[in-house]
């Protein structure tokens, strides 16, 4: 396959950054996305042009370090995919492809492809955990929980914190992210203890970070590599409200 | 310096109580005065980490990652052992114990499995307190399968995914503890020297890689958590920022690397589709189970496989070895494979691969059973090879997948550096020659969670420390060390890429120090490893510059201690001259072609010492001795 690629070049988070163009030839419809972008770097770097940034790292879809916004879509085309386990055969020869990085406010741009996502691991730092130190836990066992619920809240901590949802939605909301902890740990009983105080932090520090907030229109769950659910966005609502009400 | 275990004497289920009652406290006031680096944030590092800031150690930890929770723990998919009994089916701590040092093939330190296999529930209980989902049954109990190969079902799951679970639980524990303030979490850098003052492991020199600046960190205490270096071998299920930096860095030292040699060949992985290929994607062991591996009998068939009939295809594994079928362990089934396709009977267009046929399976069970248990395999299978398996069989191929071996470690984890300490995947210790399944993920939270934490405060308690501060000269000479190794590489302007000579690299230790050994291969490597190394030296090409957020200058600074480290794994596997766990030595074999273990001249741990760029290094034995499990052979006919 021989493809033209208009790639997001950008030095760093003050530069404007610009559309490069570049020719993928000979593409093997076997390949993957990342390792058509390896193609294209081992090129520029024979001829000891600058190569392309882009994050990546397991290329099994499991870590969440690859975040391209491919034809206009995060992750591209295909439902439920990560960037690293799309493949060229999904795309037809002679195609132009374009290709940016995740778009947010709260996600700075750090070179080319790479975004900063350090506002996710913030978010995380207020409460996105049991509080619980290794040594004082409870038998395994002394903890049932619902299989219902147990599958439920493996649904929620499936995600893989990517940032694809905050990159698709209009307006960069988190809601998706945040939502998925939320459940996760309000769905089972160790979560209990500081559920109010939680998802309160969270959301607080979620509109702090500067993302936007939910309009209900679904492009996350649409985006996301790993199917997380909108209705995590409904129990995080439901959630914040309870802990407002309460008054903690 | 000899080697010196530090193994507490006494019986093997008291050795680790008493050590732990031996070890010198230090007092809870005092720990805010201590502070540890960290360098890993994987399960090792991450539960570390923040198990030593619940302590009220300052801890400083610094990953690769733009984030933690992106460690490549997060791939592992299959489980985590533990000897909780829940199964009521015989388990015990002492079963764990001895099955680990079985499946080893008697090439671990047995007073170290039995503390993994005693500290396994705690992981399991820990883990749950965390809000980990694991698998349940409908009363709310935890749900357990057999794994691996083992005789009871010990397995904790979640899903495919209890990596990634099990690390997100440790990196919420992690960033409570950033939030608090007791870690500092230092992203985006890599580890570029160890900082040795007075004999003792004083702090790291790491490079931004955003920035590309020299950073020095201080500490009293070193823990490096930074994986295996499966990724020498180029191809491999490993991340694409998996190294050998950190632990190669340290090596040179001081620290013993020991049984560099000893690797794991996965094999049910997706084969190469062509050169393009960055990594190799695994598939669950568990497909095995149902999965029927055959080749066509004859070389060259190039039938495609549903028009093969029963009497032209050989079920290779099932002739062999008629009691364990396609059930033998990893190591068993690679090896098998990998000879198949050198005798010219593979499949698929690189005629690397062998068929795992499901046919069989779908008539006796039904394609609804199948699609129950399987079904995301077959999904991810479908996505990466636009084949369907239901339909045709899969094909696969062995590919590396874990190093049991690592830096050398004393019962405390400590390493030959004093104050450096060396944890999960990293260090050598637990699995012996070969890792059972469902393993790595107990040894690198056991060492993280209950082991190190402990062992760190008495080597605190018990050494004088120097005050220093990064002012230290040792910090400005690693830092002008780490600047001149990445100006060396920019300045090659060369013409090869740094993946070519990568690549090179990997097909070379793939073909001479992969799953099948001998002398004359081996030897061969050793040769031509230093003229590509020259090679690497005279002709690379790096672009880009040194201060900048720069991946092909990252690359090609890990391939270059790769091209370093090479030799010795080879001299290591020379040196083995016997058969044993994950690899085979064609000299030593049974009158059946089985492999021959040599207890009489190798039951050791062989770790090699750093003497110079220009010497040989040296090799010192630690002798294993085996008190409770004696050591016998393995069969699977």
């Amino acid at each position: 396959m021989n493809l033209t690629l208009k790639v997001w070049r950008q030095k760093g988070p003050n530069d404007p950054g610009r559309f490069a163009t570049y020719h993928a030839k000979n593409i093997s419809p076997d390949m993957s996305f990342l390792e058509m972008l390896d193609e294209v770097n081992q090129t520029l770097a024979t001829s000891g042009e600058d190569s392309i940034a882009f994050d990546h790292d397991c290329r099994e879809g499991i870590c969440g370090t690859c975040s391209l916004f491919i034809n206009g879509r995060a992750h591209g085309p295909e439902k439920a995919t990560t960037t690293c386990q799309l493949h060229m055969r999904k795309f037809r020869d002679g195609d132009t492809i374009t290709i940016e990085p995740w778009r947010a406010k709260a996600f700075p741009v750090v070179k080319d492809l790479v975004v900063n996502r350090d506002a996710f691991d913030r978010i995380i730092q207020q409460g996105g955990f049991v509080s619980s130190n290794a040594g004082s836990a409870p038998d395994g066992n002394a903890i049932p929980v619902p299989k219902v619920n147990a599958e439920k809240a493996m649904d929620a901590a499936s995600c893989i914190g990517c940032g694809a949802c905050v990159a698709s939605c209009k307006n960069a909301s988190a809601m998706l992210f945040v939502g998925a902890k939320v459940s996760q740990l309000a769905l089972l009983p160790q979560g209990q203890p500081e559920r109010s105080q939680r998802v309160k932090a969270m959301v607080e520090t979620m509109d702090a970070e500067g993302f936007g907030n939910c309009t209900n229109e679904s492009e996350c769950e649409a985006a996301c590599p790993k199917e997380i659910s909108v209705s995590n966005i409904s129990r995080l609502n439901r959630e914040y409200l309870l802990a407002t009400l309460k008054g903690q | 310096m000899s080697l010196e275990s530090h193994v507490p004497p006494g019986p093997i289920e008291k050795k680790w109580d008493q050590h732990r009652f031996d070890l010198k406290l230090v007092n809870p006031a005092n720990k805010r005065k201590y502070s540890v680096i960290v360098v890993g944030t994987g399960l090792a590092g991450s539960s570390t980490a923040s198990s030593l800031a619940e302590l009220g150690y300052n801890v400083t930890a610094l990953c690769i990652q733009d984030s933690p929770r992106r460690a490549h723990s997060i791939a592992a998919q299959g489980g985590v052992n533990a000897a909780k009994n829940y199964s009521n089916d015989g388990d015990s701590v002492y079963r764990l114990f001895y099955d680990t040092v079985k499946g080893g093939d008697y090439r671990a330190r047995e007073a170290n499995v039995h503390r993994l296999a005693e500290i396994s529930n705690a992981i399991i209980d820990q883990c749950v307190a965390q809000g980990v989902p694991f698998a349940r049954e409908y009363g709310g109990t935890l749900s357990n399968r057999s794994f691996g190969g083992a005789q009871v079902s010990r397995t904790f799951y979640a899903r495919g995914q209890t990596g990634q679970q099990l690390l997100i639980g440790a990196y919420g524990s992690l960033m409570r503890q950033v939030q608090s303030g007791k870690v500092k979490l230092l992203p985006r850098r890599e580890m570029m020297e160890l900082v040795v003052i007075d004999g003792r492991a004083r702090g790291v020199i790491a490079r931004n890689l955003v920035t590309g600046k020299m950073e020095s960190y201080f500490a009293d205490a070193v823990a490096l958590c930074t994986g295996g270096y499966s990724n020498v071998f180029y191809l491999s299920t490993n991340a694409n920022a998996c190294n050998v930096n950190a632990a190669w860095r340290a090596h040179k030292q001081g620290a013993y690397f020991a049984n560099p040699c000893f690797t794991q060949i996965h094999p049910t992985c997706i084969p190469v589709s062509g050169d393009h290929q960055s990594k190799l994607t695994l598939m669950s062991e568990s497909l095995r189970n149902d999965g029927r591996v055959w080749v066509p009998k004859k070389e060259g068939d190039s039938r495609p496989a549903p028009e093969i009939p029963e009497a032209d295809r050989d079920y290779y594994l099932e002739r062999r070895y008629p009691s364990f079928g396609n059930l033998v362990p990893r190591d068993v089934a690679s090896r098998a494979a990998k000879m198949i396709c050198d005798e010219g009977r593979g499949v698929g267009d690189t005629k690397k691969a062998v068929y795992l046929d499901f046919a069989d399976a779908i008539d006796r069970l039904g394609l609804d059973a199948i699609k129950e248990k399987y079904s995301n395999l077959f999904d991810m299978y479908q996505r990466i090879t636009d084949e369907d398996p239901y339909k045709v069989p899969m094909r696969i191929y062995p590919a590396l997948h874990y190093t049991m071996g690592g830096l050398w470690v004393d019962y405390n984890l400590m390493s030959t550096i004093p104050g450096l300490f060396v944890l999960g995947e990293a260090n050598f210790s637990d699995h012996g020659a070969n890792r059972l399944g469902a393993s790595a993920l107990m040894q690198g939270l056991a060492d993280g969670y209950f082991v190190f934490p402990y062992t760190v405060g008495g080597y605190l308690a018990s050494s004088k420390l120097e005050k220093i501060d990064e002012s230290h000269s040792a910090f400005a000479d690693g830092e002008r060390r780490a600047t001149e190794l990445i100006e060396k590489l920019i300045a090659v302007k060369g013409k090869r890429t740094v993946e070519s000579i990568h690549r090179e690299l990997g097909l070379l230790l793939w073909e001479h120090c992969g799953m099948g050994r001998n002398e004359k291969g081996l030897k061969e490597a050793l040769e031509k490893i230093p003229a590509l190394r020259e090679e690497f030296w005279s002709n690379v090409t790096v672009t880009g510059s040194a201060g900048d957020f720069n991946q092909v200058l990252e690359k090609a600074g890990r391939v270059a201690d790769y091209l370093d480290f090479a030799p010795l794994m080879v001299k290591d596997a020379l040196a083995r001259k016997e058969s044993c766990g994950g690899h085979f030595r064609d000299e030593s074999q049974t009158d059946e072609g089985e492999a021959r273990r040599d207890d009489e001249n190798f039951s050791h741990v062989a770790a090699w010492e750093y003497k110079g760029d220009d010497k040989e290094h040296e090799l010192h034995k630690e002798q294993l001795t085996f008190e409770n499990c004696k050591p016998t052979q393995r069969s699977y006919k």
